[in-house]
C-alpha cells in the first residue's frame, strides 16, 4: 500500500517540470559543482576567485542589486574577513546617496549596484533564473539527478562561444551553443587569464566560468547551506518519528487485528 | 452529531456539568474526536488530515511571510528578496510555504481520486462532495493569486493570462476583466487586491472545512467496500467501527509524517523543481516570456482550456450555432470551467448503485484510465501548442468529458457488478483474518 502511495506521490510530481520545457534547446554541460547533492557545499576559495571574475569581468555590464555586500563575509558565503569587504566595496563601488544627493563610495551595507548598461540583465538570481536541464521529453525529471541546472547554463555560456558572428538589425550577435536559439548579443566576456587569481590558480576560461558561476548561484542563493542543513535534520528528525509512530500505530492495531481472526 | 450510535459525553465533575450546561463545547470536541470510524479504512483514507495539515501550515507561514511582504509592484519582488537574504530563517519559511502549495495540491489529487474510486461522492454524501469541490475551487484562486505575490515574469503573465479568460465572456467580458483587475491591465491595483483575497481566502477555505467535516459526520466515512456502517444497535455499529481517537489519529499521524519526510527533502534539497525560473526574474509588462506556463497543478485545465482551438468541430459548430458569439476562446474557458462543474456533478451523472469501485469490472479500468489521462493532460498542458501536443490535449480533454457525461452514466446501466460483504466487520476479517503475518498485502482474500 505505501508502495502505492510512494508511487502516486512519484506520478503526481513528475510531469510537473514540463514547465521547464522550451524551444530550441543549447548544449549545457553537467558540471559537477561542490554545491550540489544534499550534502553539498560552497567551495570558498571558489566563490572568492569567482567573485574576483564578477568585479572584474562582468560588473562593466551587470549588476546585482539584490546582493547585500555585507553578505559576502557569510561564513557559509565568500567568508571574506568584515575589513577586507569594507576595503572591496570602498574599491570597486559607487553607489548614489539620496540624503547626499550625489554618489560615494559603497560600503558593506549598501547592495552591489545596480547596472543595466547595454541592457544587461541583473546577476543577482540569474543562477536560480535559468534551467540548464529539462528532458526528457520536457518531464524535468533530470533535475533529480543532475539540479536544476542554472550555474552549468551560465558556465556553459561562458565558454560556449564558437567565434562566429553575425549583424543583425544592427547588433551584431555572437555564436553560442548553449544559448537558446544559438545566437547571443553579449560579446565573448573571458577570453583567458582575464583575472590574475591571488591563490594562484590558472585562469583558463573554463575554470573562470565555472568559477563565477558558483559565485553566481551563492549570489542567488546565499542560504544554500542552511537550508540543505536544515532539510536533512527534518529529514532525520522526521523518518525517525515516522518509525516511533509506525510501531505505536502496530501495537495499537495488534489487539484489533488479533481479534479479527476468531 | 454523527447518525451512527456510539456514546456520548457525559460530564462528571461540577465543573465540567457547570461549563456543558452553558456551552457543550467539551461534548463537541469529544464526539468529533470519538467519532465512530469504518475499521476497514485504507491508506488513501490519511490525505484528509494531510490537507488540514497543508492549510494549516500555509495560514502559519503565510502569516509570517507577510510581516515581511510589501504588495508594491516597485518593491514586492525585492521584498521577497528580503524575506530569502535578511528575514530569519526567511528562506526557509519562503520555501516552506511555496512548496506547501504543491504539498496540498498533491494530496487534494490524492483525496479527489480516492472519492471517485471509491464512490464516496454518492447519496447520502453528495453536500460532503460539493463543499470539497468548492474548498478545491477557492483552492486554486488562492494558490493563484499567491503565485502573482512575488511578482517576477511568471507571476505578472500568469496573472495576465488567466484574468484574459474572462475577458472572453461575451458582451459584458471586457468590463468584467476591468473590474477584476481594478484597471486596464494587470498593475499595482491587481497585485494589491490579489493579496487581499489571498489572505481571506484560506479562512473562508477553513471554514467551509469545518462544513465539510460536520457533513461526513453526520453521515459517517465512506469505506473501501461502500457497504454502510450497521446502525440497527451500538453493539452492531462497535463490531464495524473504531473510535478516530486514537485508532485513526495514530494512523494519520504516521502517514502525515512518512509525507512530510519527503516535504522536507523537497524542501531542503530542491525547493525550486516545481517552480518555474523565469519567476525568478522581476515582472516586466514589456518582455513576454517565451513559453506562459502556469504551476503543476493547473497543467490539466490549462491543457484542456488550449485544446479547443478554432479547428476542432464541436467549436465550429458552437460558434456557428450561436451566432459567432460563442468563439474558439470563450469556448476554451467554458470547457475549463466546465470541466470542473462536471466533475462537481458526478455524485448525479453517476448511475450506479454500487459505490466503491472494488466490485466494479468495468468501472475500474475506466477510472483508471481517467488517472493516467489527468497525467497526459498535465503532461500536455506544460507542452508548447503546437506539433502533435494539441491533438493529445483534444483527446485527453474529450475523454474528461466522456467520463463523467457518458461513461459513468452507461456503467451503471451496463456493468454487472461483483458481490459485496455484507457488512464491514466481514471485510475487515477477510483482510485480517488468514495470514496476518503479511500486514498490508491486497485484500485478495475472499469473503468467509
Amino acid at each position: 500500500m505505501l508502495k502505492k502511495l510512494a508511487l502516486a506521490a512519484t506520478l503526481a510530481l513528475a510531469p510537473v517540470s514540463g514547465a521547464f520545457a522550451a524551444g530550441a534547446e543549447g548544449h549545457i554541460e553537467n558540471f559537477d559543482f561542490s554545491f550540489e547533492g544534499p550534502f553539498g557545499t560552497f567551495d570558498q576559495a571558489q566563490l572568492q576567485r569567482g567573485l574576483q571574475v564578477y568585479t572584474q569581468v562582468c560588473s562593466a555590464c551587470h549588476g546585482m542589486q539584490y546582493v547585500p555586500l555585507r553578505t559576502l563575509s557569510a561564513e557559509d558565503g565568500p567568508g571574506m574577513p568584515e575589513d577586507q569587504v569594507r576595503a572591496y566595496a570602498e574599491q570597486f563601488f559607487e553607489v548614489y546617496d539620496e540624503e547626499l544627493e550625489d554618489f560615494r563610495a559603497a560600503r558593506p551595507t549598501d547592495h552591489f549596484p545596480a547596472n543595466t548598461a547595454a541592457g544587461a540583465p541583473d546577476l543577482s538570481m540569474m543562477a536560480k533564473a535559468r534551467a540548464g536541464f529539462h528532458g526528457p521529453y520536457g518531464l524535468g525529471i533530470n533535475q533529480f539527478f543532475k539540479g536544476m541546472g542554472g550555474p552549468e547554463y551560465i558556465a556553459s555560456l561562458l565558454h560556449g562561444y564558437t567565434g562566429e558572428e553575425k549583424e543583425e538589425a544592427g547588433t551584431i550577435l555572437y555564436e553560442n551553443t548553449a544559448f537558446p536559439g544559438g545566437w547571443i548579443s553579449m560579446a565573448p566576456p573571458l577570453y583567458g587569464d582575464d583575472v590574475e587569481y591571488s591563490d594562484g590558480t590558472e585562469a583558463s576560461i573554463e575554470q573562470q566560468s565555472q568559477d563565477v558561476a558558483a559565485f553566481l548561484m551563492w549570489a542567488a542563493e546565499p542560504k544554500l547551506m542552511a537550508r540543505k542543513q536544515a532539510g536533512f535534520v527534518g529529514v532525520v528528525f522526521l523518518t525517525v518519528l515516522s518509525v516511533l509512530l509506525y510501531l505505536t500505530n502496530k501495537r495499537l492495531w495488534a489487539p484489533v487485528k488479533a481479534r479479527a481472526k476468531d | 452529531m454523527s447518525g451512527i450510535p456510539h456514546d456520548h459525553y457525559e460530564p462528571s465533575s461540577n465543573g465540567e456539568k457547570w461549563l456543558h450546561s452553558r456551552l457543550p463545547i467539551v461534548g463537541l470536541m469529544y464526539d468529533t474526536l470519538m467519532i465512530p470510524t469504518p475499521k476497514n479504512l485504507n491508506w488513501m483514507w490519511i490525505w484528509g488530515i494531510v490537507l488540514a495539515f497543508c492549510l494549516a501550515l500555509q495560514i502559519i507561514t503565510g502569516i509570517v511571510l507577510v510581516m515581511h511582504y510589501t504588495p508594491h509592484v516597485d518593491l514586492a519582488f525585492a521584498s521577497v528578496e528580503h524575506i530569502m537574504r535578511n528575514v530569519n530563517g526567511g528562506a526557509m519559511l519562503r520555501y516552506l510555504h511555496m512548496n506547501g502549495a504543491s504539498l496540498f495540491f498533491v494530496a487534494v489529487y490524492a483525496h479527489i481520486f480516492r472519492g471517485l474510486y471509491y464512490g464516496s461522492y454518492k447519496a447520502p454524501r453528495e453536500i460532503t462532495w460539493i463543499i470539497g469541490m468548492l474548498i478545491y475551487l477557492l483552492m486554486m484562486g488562492t494558490a493563484f493569486m499567491g503565485y502573482v505575490l512575488p511578482w517576477g515574469q511568471m507571476s505578472f503573465w500568469g496573472a495576465t493570462v488567466i484574468t484574459g479568460l474572462f475577458g472572453a465572456i461575451p458582451f459584458i467580458g471586457e468590463s468584467i476583466q476591468t473590474w477584476l483587475l481594478g484597471g486596464p491591465a494587470v498593475d499595482n491595483a491587481t497585485l494589491n487586491r490579489f493579496f487581499s483575497l489571498h489572505y481571506l481566502l484560506p479562512f473562508v477555505i477553513a471554514g467551509l472545512v469545518i462544513v465539510h467535516i460536520w457533513a461526513f459526520h453526520t453521515t459517517g466515512n465512506n469505506n473501501p467496500t461502500g457497504v454502510e456502517v450497521r446502525r440497527t444497535s451500538k453493539a452492531d455499529a462497535e463490531k464495524d467501527t473504531l473510535p478516530f481517537w486514537p485508532y485513526f489519529v495514530i494512523k494519520d499521524l504516521f502517514a502525515l509524517v512518512v509525507i512530510l519526510a519527503v516535504f522536507f527533502a523537497v524542501v531542503g534539497f530542491m525547493p525550486n523543481y516545481l517552480g518555474h525560473p523565469d519567476n525568478y526574474i522581476e515582472a516586466n509588462p514589456l518582455v513576454t516570456p517565451a513559453h506562459i506556463v502556469p504551476e503543476w497543478y493547473f497543467l490539466p485545465f490549462y491543457a484542456i482550456l488550449r485544446a479547443f482551438d478554432g479547428d476542432v468541430w464541436v467549436v465550429i459548430a458552437a460558434n456557428f450555432l450561436t451566432g459567432g458569439i460563442v468563439d474558439a476562446k470563450f469556448f476554451g474557458v467554458l470547457a475549463m470551467f466546465g470541466a470542473i462543474v462536471v466533475m462537481a456533478l458526478v455524485p448525479w451523472l453517476d448511475t450506479s448503485s454500487v459505490r466503491s469501485g472494488r466490485y466494479r469490472p468495468m468501472f475500474k479500468w475506466w477510472f483508471w484510465l481517467f488517472v493516467v489521462n489527468f497525467f497526459v493532460l498535465m503532461w500536455v498542458g506544460a507542452m508548447p501548442a503546437e506539433g502533435i501536443y494539441p491533438y493529445i490535449a483534444l483527446i485527453g480533454s474529450t475523454y474528461w468529458f466522456a467520463y463523467f457525461l457518458v461513461i459513468l452514466p452507461l456503467l451503471g446501466v451496463l456493468e454487472k457488478p461483483l458481490p459485496q460483504p455484507d457488512t464491514i466487520e466481514d471485510d475487515f476479517k477477510a483482510h485480517y483474518g488468514k495470514s496476518s503475518t503479511k500486514e498490508g498485502a491486497p485484500a485478495a482474500t475472499p469473503a468467509e
